[in-house]
């Protein structure tokens, strides 16, 4: 009790609760940060190949990895949601209704946010049997900067950690959806721009059958 | 004019509540809700989430004013980004209390609906949204948790006597 300050809340359970010795909690910090503020790129790598290891243990494939990357992320597109309309001045700080609205918080806001840069492409699917398919691409995703996947793994992407972020950011919005991180460098081979972003990634975004619907029917209305 | 304000989560659980009542006009900030009504706040709170729910897909703004009614109870709405719910219940006095205690039609406490009133519920909305977004920035907090900081509770506090 002795390190609690003086202007204490007026909690009546002080059971586990520990207050810091300076008095300053989450709540005095701004939400707002400078825009110079960065992180340095080389922790970050370390940080995330201890990640990779972390989810590496007691997998039983590449699948149940990338799976176990895309959950870490997920808590973390929940929370950005919030903090990038909040940054967001009052007049554009709307909720995000249909999908394209939702596509281009995530391709210019979170991409900005995270990487410093927007994505490079947003696509949707030309199969006309997915229409609930959407496609983020990246040219040279910034996660998978120091990744050399071996050769026996060569269908991992570590970019499912991204992907779980923007499974958060859509979930969290209320468009339940699907999203894998799936690396198409190397596949194209020949094509232009393949053989120039050999790391290049694309997220695809499979959204499920009720966002469609309430989108058709959002876009009756309006 | 008594508030009962609740943060209500994705899956309509309920992550706080806090009940007050105005500091304009000489109000003490305690809640005056009848005894014997007063836990029907919660009920008439949470059915009005049916109606959130149409509206909120209606408008991409975040605050979407008044969403219900019930009796003498109007429910302010406040939607977030990730789908968790600000409701807030006010309660104007009731037109039979002693005349002594009346406001000017212009008051925020006689007037639920009121343009003056939709303004200072949304800047009341806008402090508590700010907070709300602390509170879920700390990395031990798991989306449709509990808040039971109290520093939280404290800050709501504050903006409910700042604003209404």
């Amino acid at each position: 009790m002795a390190n609690l300050p003086t202007g204490k809340p007026p909690g009546k359970d002080q059971s586990g609760l520990r207050y810091p010795s300076n008095g300053k909690t989450i709540y005095h910090r701004p939400l707002n940060r400078t825009k110079t503020a960065e992180l340095s790129q080389a922790s970050f790598a370390y940080l995330f190949s201890e990640m990779i290891s972390y989810a590496q243990r007691r997998v039983t494939g590449i699948q149940d990895l990338e799976q176990r990357l895309n959950v870490q992320g997920h808590p973390l597109g929940l929370k950005l949601l919030d903090l990038l309309l909040i940054r967001e001045p009052p007049r554009t700080q709307t909720r995000p209704l249909n999908i394209i609205a939702l596509l281009h918080l995530i391709k210019i806001n979170l991409w900005t946010h995270l990487f410093g840069r927007q994505a490079d492409r947003l696509e949707k699917s030309s199969n006309p049997e997915t229409p609930d398919e959407y496609m983020i691409v990246d040219n040279e995703p910034l996660v998978n900067a120091y990744i050399s996947v071996p050769k026996e793994m060569s269908q991992l992407n570590c970019a499912a950690y991204v992907a779980g972020i923007i499974e958060g950011v859509c979930d969290g919005a209320g468009f339940p959806a699907r999203v894998t991180a799936h690396s198409v460098g190397l596949q194209e081979g020949g094509g232009g721009d393949g053989g120039m972003w050999p790391g290049k990634t694309v997220f695809l975004v499979k959204f499920e059958a009720a966002v469609l619907e309430r989108e058709a029917l959002i876009g009756g209305k309006g | 004019m008594s508030y009962y304000f609740a943060i209500i989560g994705t899956q309509d659980n309920p992550l706080f509540e806090y009940e007050f009542g105005t500091s304009k006009q000489g109000g003490d900030g305690q809640p005056r809700f009848n005894e014997q009504a007063r836990h029907m706040n919660q009920f008439v709170v949470h059915s009005s989430l049916d109606i959130v729910e149409e509206v909120q897909w209606t408008k991409g703004d975040m605050y979407l004013k008044v969403v219900d009614k019930f009796f003498n109870n109007y429910i302010s709405c406040f939607a977030t980004a990730g789908n968790v719910k600000f409701l807030l219940l006010h309660q104007p006095p009731a037109a039979t209390a002693a005349p002594s205690t009346s406001r000017s039609s212009t008051s925020i406490g006689a007037n639920p609906t009121s343009p003056q009133t939709e303004e200072a519920i949304k800047s009341f909305f806008n402090e508590v949204y700010e907070n709300y977004v602390k509170a879920i920035m700390s990395p031990f907090y798991k989306v449709n948790m509990e808040i039971r900081s109290p520093y939280f509770r404290q800050r709501v506090a504050a903006a409910g006597k700042k604003y209404l």
